[in-house]
């Protein structure tokens, strides 16, 4: 993000800590549920958040995606399933950001629902992220959340799989 | 002030992640706090604006009318809608955590809950031309039309395991 963004994102900021004040001016009596519910989720946020953000700073650092690529690159069978799952929980960062190196797996021969369920798992299984999710929603949504969507994930790359090789067969 | 089992678990898997990588290579650990450093005060603003909106929403929006749009009164299309929501907005996934926590606490279902987190999540509506243009309209299609498909699959069932 540039850092223009960031100042106006402060200014925002600002403008809605004066709006606030300015509304329970208005109605002070809905003032100190409003302080409750603000301060409870703020102090939960923040309790987490210093934890999370080192997490994914280590991650960034730690885990580069030529690692990542490479390992994902000769996977293949059930285990490769598992492991294209696992390698996707470790980068850190936006799925736009694995475009190009899926791409680039593809050319090389890399496994069609290999890549898919990387990508899914990429996209919601980061260890940063499940704890913000255990911190809020608790450990029985998050846990079942994660069961389900890593089974669900692996069906879905095989069955994108069939049709994507089916479909560039046909077209041929 | 009470402090939560999950908060100090969750500092402490830090913490000790944190001293592992400091063994393993100092030089590295010191440049991955500086990024975490940053992130956070790239996304601090964010996040606040968000805990101010999940204010908002628990103050001023009664848990009834939550439950009429996105709870078990809404049913199927209530689901639907916020599933399509999650899809096209672009929110940091950590900071919709709190946001979907607060709307579980007034009323919504955990059907919908699931689906806004997993959709918003898997599919990415507004990186799709970047996506379709790198890996092509097929793969891209394929992708984003099956984690929605999969997404709503997880969500109903959580809906029913969770009930």
């Amino acid at each position: 993000m540039k850092k223009g963004n960031i100042l106006k994102e402060y200014i925002i900021l600002a403008v809605i800590v004066i709006a606030t004040v300015g509304i329970f001016l208005v109605y002070p009596q809905k003032s100190a549920l409003f302080e409750k519910n603000f301060f409870n989720y703020l102090v939960q946020m923040l309790e987490i958040f210093p934890a999370v953000m080192i997490l994914s700073g280590l991650l960034k650092i730690f885990v580069s995606k030529d690692i990542v690529g490479k390992y994902l690159g000769k996977t293949s069978g059930f285990r490769g399933l598992i492991i294209a799952v696992l390698l996707g929980t470790l980068p850190e960062g936006p799925l736009y950001i694995a475009f190009p190196l899926v791409k680039e797996l593809r050319e090389k021969g890399a496994k069609v629902s290999n890549l898919i369920i990387f990508m899914s798992a990429w996209a919601c299984i980061k260890i940063p992220q499940e704890l913000v999710e255990l911190q809020f929603l608790g450990l029985k949504f998050m846990a079942l959340r994660l069961t389900l969507t890593i089974i669900f994930v692996i069906i879905m790359g095989l069955i994108a799989e069939k049709i994507y090789e089916g479909t560039a067969k046909s077209t041929v | 002030m009470k402090v939560s089992s999950t908060t100090i678990i969750i500092n402490a898997f830090a913490l000790l992640f944190l001293i592992l990588a400091f063994i393993n290579d100092k030089r590295k650990s010191k440049e991955a706090l500086k990024v975490a450093l940053k992130s956070f005060l790239n996304i601090l603003p964010t996040t606040i604006m968000i805990i101010f909106a999940i204010g908002y929403l628990l103050t001023f929006i009664p848990p009834s009318a939550i439950s009429k749009f996105v709870g078990e009164q809404a049913g199927f299309g209530g689901t639907i809608a916020v599933s399509l929501l999650g899809a096209v907005l672009f929110i940091p996934s950590v900071i919709s955590f709190p946001l979907a926590g607060s709307l579980l606490q007034s009323g919504a279902s955990v059907t919908s809950v699931a689906a806004f987190i997993t959709t918003l999540t898997m599919i990415g509506f507004v990186t799709l031309p970047l996506e379709i243009k790198i890996l092509g309209k097929k793969f891209a299609a394929l992708r984003n039309g099956f984690s929605y498909i999969v997404a709503l699959l997880i969500s109903f069932l959580m809906g029913v395991i969770l009930r």
